[in-house]
């Protein structure tokens, strides 16, 4: 059902009653907050799952952020070791810790910290129950790639599973292989291939047929005794992968040789993780702008309305506007664009370019330039991404605002050389990039699987394709280790330079001993 | 449908797994980090928490990624204040100004990787070198026990302490106290009616008016309070450490040229467990250091352990001066004493009788418990042959030749054991 911006204008009149503003928060006083903050989402048409709300302590914000913001997840060493640093930035006032987490689930589950203030907790709603829950349940990506209906269920099953691994098999042999297939699960997910939707109770039935089945399939794979008829056949046939595959942990769980059907099951639980994170990863920028926009937008006309306190939203802006700060590049504070500045002031600038538009953004943005804002609100939420919400969007006034200026940084140059800048013949250069700087594939390797000798020594061989020169860094060598030892037979990595050179450039072995 | 969930009850230490694995997994490290820290460490501060600091490239957790200072970048920054298209300059050092925005926050650090482990977790890794047995780990990591006493009685308190006894007899004396005059009225005015009775009918208005004046006065006896706030009696407890004596331990060690640094670090564990154990029974402890070579001196901690002289040992000018020390400052009753001794054996031939006689004239009858500590791989030497007698004649003093940290239990076993009984 979906309740897109009806073109009704949340009504101004009657003034409404004054909620009290103590700064301690209480369960009665947070029911009154959402109830009024709830109301005006509702009257600007925000859709959204049903929220659940949670009061946590800070050691359990410390403990949410280290098991990666997830409520329940498997045991791994490395959620010990962000908690320790967590808690010690923590204690040591080096950081505060975030606001908020919210849970992209349905019910979709924002955790309040005790320790905020009532204002921080209504702020807090009305960005995580209300921005972030409505962007959950409407943008593309969220809708493709991840099941809110099923994710807590999938993390119970998935914990549940390991741990019954752990006990079989061992906690020590259980926690080396996680370590591999976290060390691959940027490279775990799919980039185009819609997933299937889980359940958890097909989930547990399917895992059981998925074991015997895939077993008999690998099995056929590494067949040993040679089926003369074949033969033939499988020497035209060189190339196993027919096409290179670019998810490195489906093809590992599909083909490796050695694993057990339990140390499948594993890589499909990390790989199903970093596929639920994946669209997290994609929406910084829009996903954090749209909830700021919204907290910002819902407090102050609840404060238009007459329902907040003066010295509430005094408070509350002083937080929005640390929020939103950006440094320029030559502070010591500076770390970077900061999403939820470059988000905000992004969505600000569609709202003004819909309701004010100046010459400049009708020729920049005849779709939207003077139609209602909320229709176009809704479209952008929908249907973009980081990347490409960017190279839509982003308007010349806005790069001159943030003096937004890009820098080229070649290897191969001794000094570094200015590109674009927010002037007139910048403009699309800049904004193409800071699209470009948002886009996954450019940040991170492109490594696909190449070929495995499946007639030979079983060589796996990796292929990662250069762009722009960049090469992998150090601890790529690492990573291969963890390749092999999935793998169970010796791993190789192949660059491609962009004249398409291949050259091999690094190498696992993997000595065949009697194992086990 | 909205709900409110308050999490703040369950499941605390949700993360103590992870917590665990994470020490498991790097055991090595973190022992090796907690051995540098007991060496910098003064004896008292041996029970608290410890920050731990292991190298960041030990712990990371690789992953396929770029190299942010090859091949071509290109990168957007904000607040533009110089430049135009076509400035160049000279690439920045220590890769200021690489700020890529979403620069993992894990792994890229040089620095190490500093946490904080909790005083039980130190002491854990601390008794683990040691090889003590369970019973006395648990023994000795256990917060210093407070007893509550009973201290007579107070006006304030919860209402779990109350003491009813007391408050309802304080109520009842209140009582008495308050109405006491007006009953005596009543018995006056009671007599008098009986006595208008005899002569006046019933409804005389005099009759009247003393049974209105009785009415009222049982009307004020009644609106005393049963109980009032001020009544109430509050058992009073006061905390007292349990052990509220105090102790005096003496730290004897050889310094001679033979004595090195990792001779110097065991005797430091072996003073550091003594002193531990020592807190948990006494309140209040003093440490006395006396370090010896040909000649003994008291000092500091600090030169106890890192100042190096050199020659040949007097064993018994440590002993002497013990025994003096003893005699200035700790001879009234109320100083438990105790005594620990290490050394690499080596002492002057003929001194060592000289040794063994102070120690079980002079010594032995005044201190709790004395061990010694011979830190030596090879043969026992004749201090260790001299000490055999005294171990014969008082129970109270034990000896152990040490090669390794798991040596050092073995002499307290006795003095843990009579705790323990």
């Amino acid at each position: 059902m979906s309740k897109v911006a009806k073109s009704k204008a949340p009504a101004k009149a009657p003034v409404r009653e004054r909620l009290p503003a103590p700064s301690d928060w209480s369960f009665e006083l947070i029911e009154q907050y959402h109830a009024e903050i709830a109301r005006v989402a509702e009257e600007y048409g925000l859709d959204t799952y049903p929220n659940q709300i949670e009061i946590i302590t800070a050691e359990q914000m410390m403990d949410a952020y280290a098991s990666v913001g997830m409520p329940i997840n498997y045991h791994h060493w490395s959620f010990g070791k962000h908690f320790l640093s967590t808690e010690k930035n923590y204690k040591r006032g080096h950081m505060g810790l975030a606001y908020e987490i919210v849970i992209n689930s349905n019910p979709c589950i924002s955790y309040l910290m005790e320790e905020n203030t009532m204002t921080m907790q209504a702020l807090v709603i009305a960005h995580a129950a209300y921005g972030h829950n409505s962007f959950f349940k409407g943008n593309y990506l969220f809708r493709t790639w991840t099941n809110a209906d099923a994710i807590i269920d999938y993390l119970v099953f998935a914990r549940h599973y390991i741990t019954e691994c752990e006990e079989r098999y061992g906690e020590e042999q259980v926690e080396l292989f996680l370590d591999s297939c976290h060390a691959l699960m940027n490279l775990g997910v799919d980039r185009y291939r819609r997933p299937p939707k889980l359940s958890i109770a097909e989930e547990k039935n399917r895992q059981r047929e998925r074991e015997a089945y895939m077993q008999s399939q690998v099995n056929d794979l590494w067949r040993t005794l040679p089926r003369a008829e074949e033969k033939k056949e499988a020497e035209e046939e060189e190339r196993y992968p027919p096409e290179p595959q670019e998810n490195l942990l489906y093809f590992i769980e599909k083909n490796a040789p050695r694993l057990e059907p339990w140390q499948r099951e594993i890589v499909r639980i990390v790989r199903k993780v970093a596929q639920y994170f994946y669209p997290q990863r994609q929406t910084q920028v829009m996903n954090e702008g749209w909830a700021t926009f919204w907290h910002y937008t819902l407090m102050n006309t609840l404060f238009d309305q007459g329902v907040l306190e003066d010295k509430l939203m005094i408070e509350f802006l002083k937080h929005h506007t640390n929020v939103v700060y950006q440094p320029p590049y030559n502070s010591p504070y500076y770390n970077g664009i900061n999403p939820y500045a470059l988000g905000f002031a992004m969505w600000c600038d569609i709202k003004r370019i819909c309701e004010t538009p100046t010459d400049e953004d009708r020729e920049w943005f005849p779709d939207i330039a003077g139609s209602d804002w909320r229709k176009a609100f809704d479209f952008a939420m929908r249907n973009f991404k980081d990347e490409s919400f960017i190279a839509q969007y982003l308007s010349p006034k806005l790069m001159r605002d943030l003096k937004i200026f890009a820098i080229q940084d070649d290897e191969q140059k001794p000094r570094l050389r200015v590109g674009a800048i927010h002037d007139e013949t910048g403009y699309r250069e800049l904004r193409r990039a800071l699209s470009d700087q948002y886009n996954l594939g450019n940040r991170e390797p492109n490594i696909q699987v190449h070929s495995v000798d499946i007639n030979g020594d079983r060589a796996l061989t990796l292929r990662h394709y250069k762009y722009k020169g960049r090469p992998l860094a150090e601890d790529s060598n690492e990573v291969l280790k963890h390749v092999a030892r999935l793998w169970s037979f010796t791993v190789k990595l192949e660059t491609q330079s962009e004249d398409g050179k291949v050259e091999l450039s690094q190498e696992c072995k993997i000595e065949r001993r009697r194992a086990r | 449908m909205f709900r409110i969930v308050d999490r703040r009850f369950d499941s605390k230490k949700r993360s103590a797994v992870n917590r665990q694995r994470f020490f498991r997994r790097f055991k090595q490290q973190i022992r090796k980090s907690v051995s540098d820290a007991l060496n910098q460490r003064s004896i008292t501060d041996i029970d608290q928490g410890e920050s731990v600091s292991i190298p960041s490239k030990d712990l990371s957790e690789p992953s396929f990624g770029l190299d942010p200072s090859g091949g071509q970048w290109e990168r957007a920054y904000a607040g533009n204040d110089q430049f135009s298209t076509g400035d160049e300059f000279d690439r920045p050092q220590g890769g200021a100004g690489s700020g890529r925005g979403r620069a993992s926050n894990e792994g890229e650090s040089e620095d190490d990787f500093v946490f904080n482990l909790s005083r039980e977790e130190f002491l854990e890794i601390f008794f683990e070198d040691l090889a003590l047995p369970n019973l006395i780990k648990t023994q000795l990591a256990r917060i210093n026990q407070h007893k509550t006493v009973r201290a007579g009685h107070t006006s304030t308190g919860v209402p779990t302490n109350i003491n009813v006894v007391r408050s309802l007899r304080g109520a009842l004396g209140r009582r008495l106290a308050l109405g006491t005059p007006h009953r005596e009225k009543i018995r006056e005015l009671q007599a008098e009616l009986e006595r208008l009775l005899l002569t006046h009918s019933e409804t005389d208005p005099v009759v009247i008016d003393i049974k209105e004046q009785i009415s009222r006065l049982r009307t004020r006896i009644e609106a005393i309070p049963f109980i009032d706030s001020f009544d109430l009696r509050y058992n009073n407890r006061v905390k007292q450490p349990t052990p509220s004596t105090a102790a005096v331990m003496f730290c004897v060690m050889d310094v001679s040229g033979s004595m090195d640094e990792e001779k110097k670090q065991i005797a430091k564990r072996f003073f550091m467990l003594l002193y531990l154990f020592l807190q948990r029974t006494y309140d209040h402890i003093e440490l006395v250091f006396i370090r010896h070579h040909t000649v003994a001196r008291e000092v500091d901690e600090e030169d106890f352990f890192h100042s190096r002289e050199s020659g040949g040992t007097v064993v018994s000018s440590a002993l002497e001066m013990m025994r003096d020390i003893i005699h200035e400052r700790y001879s009234g009753g109320e100083w438990n004493i105790y005594g620990a001794q290490a050394s690499d054996g080596d002492n002057w031939e003929d001194d060592s009788p000289v040794c063994r006689n102070i120690l079980s004239s002079a010594i032995m009858p005044f201190v709790q418990y004395f061990a010694y500590i011979e830190i030596t791989p090879g043969e026992p030497q004749n201090l260790w042959r001299e000490y055999l007698h005294v171990g014969e004649t008082h129970s109270h003093f034990a000896m152990q030749r040490i090669e390794t940290l798991q040596d050092i239990y073995p002499v307290f076993r006795e003095l843990f054991r009579k705790k323990l009984a």
